[in-house]
């Protein structure tokens, strides 16, 4: 029914040479799948094509709690044209876990139902339309049962730490000022792209193949050897070209590899399961939400010696990678500052809403919001800068954090924030900030025409703020878990005299598959071209670990080049010539060589998972970030104009494939604090589809300016930390600060939306007292300290109001390393 | 069903498939052109994104009987013909410049980023940032921040009118 004709496509010619022209400092090469990506050839999970493939579904529960008593099949449909698998056709355990044994692949009859859009079964037809109606032809008969949906009410707990440092009770007793405070943020949606999708081949050898758009291959594997009863051979992952992950594609495609694996085996055809974005957002893991207490007790010339912070996270339904989320999010709750007396308490509970899982930052970006916010309304308290504060307190070499560990190399705090401030003129655009607040609130109380009018014009209820944030980021696996991986990395020179990398580490844009040539290249004296690197298929690539926890660069990076120093080492002795010269004839002499390199523990690292005391992590990544806002008084909207971000990174190895992550990283943490928010009622998403949860556009998106810091860690041979993660914790904390400098109220749930916002200025704004403090600092005393702050007033007076300060303060300026930026002038920004 | 007649990256096509059967379904499904991407199936993402007649179209909202008798681009079409038999086809300025700018990072909004780019460019686009801004807001991408999109688009267009 369908005739076309095209001519084959031609050999296309790709631009020599690796000079990189985009701003990023020095060069680096192409990305290794660019060309493909570029011309539409890679192949993602669903461009893949299987002939006789059918088509697979899965029938959800409706309700967020209840018991299931039955799939009713409506008998006037014809069931012999489609497979129905319902939790009886699991032939091994009805388990899917990395943690805790507490999720069905499908709910039995007979189980309980936790959350809504939860798998009751699966469906598969030869094409989309039988399908459709094969789904309308069965229903679920239930029992409700209460659900649960607040955790902070629920019983039922994942996971609970509780990490203590110094003599709390003494600390707040040296106290000249307490101050407690209490943050929330919701779900975020990963909202990669490219949706999650899998499609599944039965083997002849009983098994299956699964090809899908994934991160990490293993943790496939190890479910489909579970759940289908298979050996490493017959359970067999294949990761396609993948649109994106940021976490949402860490452990959701298990379970659905799992499902189209149980379709395709008892259909005996491959089957096709690629969510449509309602799906995917209905379904699968978000960011967790969390509630933070922080109650901190502060001396008058700005030294901390005290938090006591309390963390609780929802973790959904089921367990998943709760435990370590809440872990890595209660050992970053302090935020990078010294504190001698430090009392920090997190449990993870379960609600009846869809499970919570990884996404870019992985617990932290919920707590560091939380500490950088409450930092800076004790910098208010104390009457201190938002700059001043962090500089008196910030973690330097030497130091010790809350679980014993003593910071001894690779301490940057300090020199990204000072980089950021600089860069950015922070406390120039502070002075001006201050000015136009202050020249706008004697225009609010003096009766100038239009101040109170609503028809006020655009630059008089646009108000302009400027935000900082400092943060820190573990480097690679929390605690002992680098260990417990004992990851492999191989390298091979095959019988022709081809290099080739065997990691089991996916390229989902972030580099992967063009760092590690770049990183063996450079071990083995040879041209990056010379390198090749192996699919990730578990047939070909052994199990390198997951790729998660930025901790592919510094981590895999690092076995990469031990296992490329050996294989140079081991050619170089047998030829006693450089291995560039000698090692196509080493292979044509005596065959293939291959080294495989295990992951060995950093020197000197140590961590006591039972007791949370000890090193939590090699090395920490530091980042800094400025925002800058204009808020628009009338309608709350916030646009965020401009971020200077500063981040370390050990060492930069793609200068503009790191740029790349700080850029994204950071627009993402942006939509964390601004517009992305995921409704939940009854433990359902009611913004489900693209159309009403959004991300950022082009038109929302800042300018964002990056400068790369080098702190070296010296256990990695690259002397790298990875940095994935690390923009993701600081950009929603500067873009609050902003909206307080712009505005003089806190945010203190994310996101910052237009209705929050208003509802913090009518709040402040009764009575109105321009003029007043931002917060009244309470002295501490004795036995009865001071707890929440009083409200915010409307308006910070500045000290220095300068009426003839221009209203609009120039841009942020980043750094400028080739000068093909025109400048820091941008007209698109300019009021009305 | 009827025949539907239209160009594709220049070639004469036809289908004869339901009216109402989605462009994008024709264009990865019977003509195998994958390269064209589909990231909500509402018109939000923009990873779709075609060329009508040299307008900018998410594919995913327009029926194939709309495209009778139009000329349709889509991302393989970019990289030119070979300019006679035994030379390669080239890359687009645009691809070039996002192999080279770092815009393109985990792919798949790519293809429809360099439609709407490219129909930018035609229009007689030029490095201007609020308007590279403007004209690529209908397509969504998670990955870059916009930055490095933004400077290979800027970058293309300084050799287009080199």
């Amino acid at each position: 029914m369908t005739t076309v004709t095209r001519p084959a496509p031609e050999p296309l010619v790709l631009p020599t040479g690796g000079m990189v022209r985009g701003r990023a400092r020095g060069a680096g090469p192409l990305r290794r799948e660019g060309p493909d990506k570029l011309t539409g050839t890679a192949k993602y999970a669903d461009d893949l094509v299987f002939p006789g493939a059918w088509y697979g579904a899965t029938i959800r529960s409706s309700e967020a709690h209840a018991r299931l008593l039955g799939l009713d099949r409506d008998e006037a449909f014809d069931w012999s044209k489609v497979v129905l698998v319902t939790a009886a056709d699991i032939p091994g355990d009805n388990i899917v876990s990395l943690i805790t044994d507490d999720q069905p692949v499908l709910v039995p009859v007979g189980g309980e139902i936790q959350h809504h859009a939860e798998p009751l079964a699966l469906l598969a037809a030869a094409d989309r339309e039988t399908l459709r109606a094969a789904r309308y032809a069965i229903r679920a008969r239930t029992e409700p049962l209460p659900p649960v949906f607040d955790p902070l009410e629920s019983d039922h707990v994942f996971a609970h730490y509780e990490i203590a440092a110094g003599d709390l009770d003494a600390g707040f007793g040296e106290a000249e000022v307490i101050l407690e405070g209490t943050y929330r943020v919701g779900h975020q949606e990963q909202l990669y792209i490219e949706n999650n999708a899998m499609i599944a081949v039965p083997r002849e050898d009983g098994g299956v193949t699964v090809h899908g758009s994934l991160q990490c291959p293993y943790y496939i594997h190890k479910a489909l050897k579970r759940a289908l009863r298979l050996d490493d051979v017959q359970a067999h992952v294949v990761q396609a070209e993948t649109g994106g992950g940021f976490g949402g594609k860490e452990e959701y495609p298990s379970i659905l590899a799992l499902h189209a694996a149980l379709l395709a085996l008892k259909c005996g055809k491959p089957v096709r399961m690629i969510y449509d974005r309602h799906e995917d957002i209905s379904a699968t893991t978000k960011r967790h939400p969390a509630v933070v207490t922080h109650r901190t007790g502060i001396r008058r010339d700005g030294t901390l010696v005290a938090q006591d912070i309390e963390v609780v996270m929802d973790g959904g339904a089921y367990c998943t990678l709760t435990p370590v989320v809440l872990s890595r999010g209660a050992l970053h709750a302090g935020g990078p500052y010294r504190c001698p007396n430090v009392r920090i308490r997190a449990r993870a509970t379960r609600t009846n809403t869809p499970p919570n899982g990884a996404f870019r930052g992985f617990g932290a970006p919920q707590t560091e919001f939380a500490a950088e916010t409450h930092l800076n309304r004790l910098a208010e308290a104390i009457d201190l800068g938002p700059l001043e504060i962090r500089r008196r307190n910030v973690y330097v070499a030497g130091d010790t954090t809350p679980t014993g560990q003593v910071l001894q190399h690779s301490v940057a705090a300090e020199e990204v924030l000072e980089r950021a401030v600089e860069a950015a003129e922070f406390e120039r655009m502070r002075e001006r900030t201050a000015a136009t607040r202050a020249t706008r609130a004697t225009r609010a109380t003096d009766g100038t025409p239009g101040a109170e009018s609503a028809y006020r014009s655009a630059a008089a209820r646009t108000a302009t703020g400027v935000g900082l944030a400092l943060a820190w980021h573990g480097a690679g696996f929390t605690g002992s878990g680098e260990v417990r991986l004992a990851s492999v990395a191989s390298i091979e020179l095959t019988g022709e005299g081809r290099i080739r990398i065997l990691t089991g580490s996916t390229e989902m844009g972030q580099g992967t598959k063009t760092i590690f040539p770049q990183l063996a290249a450079d071990a083995l004296g040879v041209p990056y071209e010379a390198v090749e690197i192996a699919p990730q298929d578990t047939a070909i690539v052994p199990d390198s670990g997951p790729t998660v926890a930025s901790r592919t660069a510094m981590v895999v990076g690092g076995l990469v080049i031990k296992a490329a120093e050996r294989l140079r080492a081991a050619v170089e002795t047998a030829t006693g010539r450089p291995f560039a010269e000698s090692y196509r004839d080493h292979a044509a002499a005596h065959g293939a060589l291959r080294v495989d390199q295990q992951f060995e523990p950093y020197p000197g690292v140590q961590f006591d998972d039972e007791t949370y005391r000890g090193d939590a992590y090699p090395a920490f990544g530091w980042a800094s970030c400025v925002a800058r806002v204009e808020v628009d008084l009338d309608t709350g909207e916030v646009a965020v104009t401009d971020v200077v971000a500063a981040d370390d990174i050990g060492k930069v190895i793609h200068p503009l494939l790191a740029e790349g992550q700080v850029e994204g990283g950071t627009l993402q943490a942006v939509g964390y604090a601004t517009i992305e928010e995921m409704k939940v009622q009854d433990g359902r998403y009611l913004n489900d589809r693209l159309a009403t949860y959004l991300i950022p556009t082009a038109l929302d998106a800042p300018r964002i300016s990056t400068i790369l810091v080098e702190s070296p860690f010296p256990g990695a041979p690259h002397l790298a930390k990875g940095v994935g993660e690390l923009p993701m914790d600081v950009g929603a904390p500067a873009v609050v600060a902003a909206i307080h400098d712009a505005t003089g109220v806190w945010i203190h749930e994310l996101p910052a939306t237009p209705e929050r916002i208003l509802a913090a200025l009518g709040a402040a704004a009764e009575p109105p007292q321009a003029g007043q403090p931002g917060v009244a600092p309470q002295p501490a005393r004795p036995g009865a300290p001071e707890t929440e702050a009083a409200v915010e007033a409307p308006i910070v007076a500045g000290t220095d109001p300068r009426p003839d300060a221009p209203t609009d303060p120039q841009p942020l300026r980043g750094p400028q390393p080739d000068g093909d930026r025109p400048s820091g002038d941008d007209p698109r920004r300019d009021p009305a | 069903m009827t025949a539907f007649r239209f160009t594709v990256n220049g070639d004469p096509v036809e289908v004869d498939v339901p009216g109402m059967r989605r462009l994008l379904d024709v264009l990865r499904e019977d003509f195998a052109l994958t390269g064209t991407k589909e990231g909500c199936g509402e018109g939000e993402c923009g990873a779709c994104t075609v060329l009508l007649d040299g307008a900018v179209v998410d594919a995913c909202l327009v029926p194939v009987c709309q495209v009778e008798g139009t000329d349709i681009r889509t991302v393989e079409g970019l990289a030119g013909p070979s300019a006679g038999p035994g030379t390669p086809a080239r890359l687009d300025p645009l691809q070039t410049a996002f192999l080279e700018a770092g815009g393109a990072q985990c792919g798949i909004c790519t293809p429809g980023m360099l439609m709407a780019a490219r129909a930018y460019l035609d229009a007689g686009g030029g490095p201007d940032e609020d308007a590279i801004r403007e004209a690529i807001a209908g397509n969504l991408c998670r990955c870059t921040g916009y930055t490095k999109i933004i400077d290979a688009i800027a970058l293309a267009s300084g050799e287009a009118h080199a």
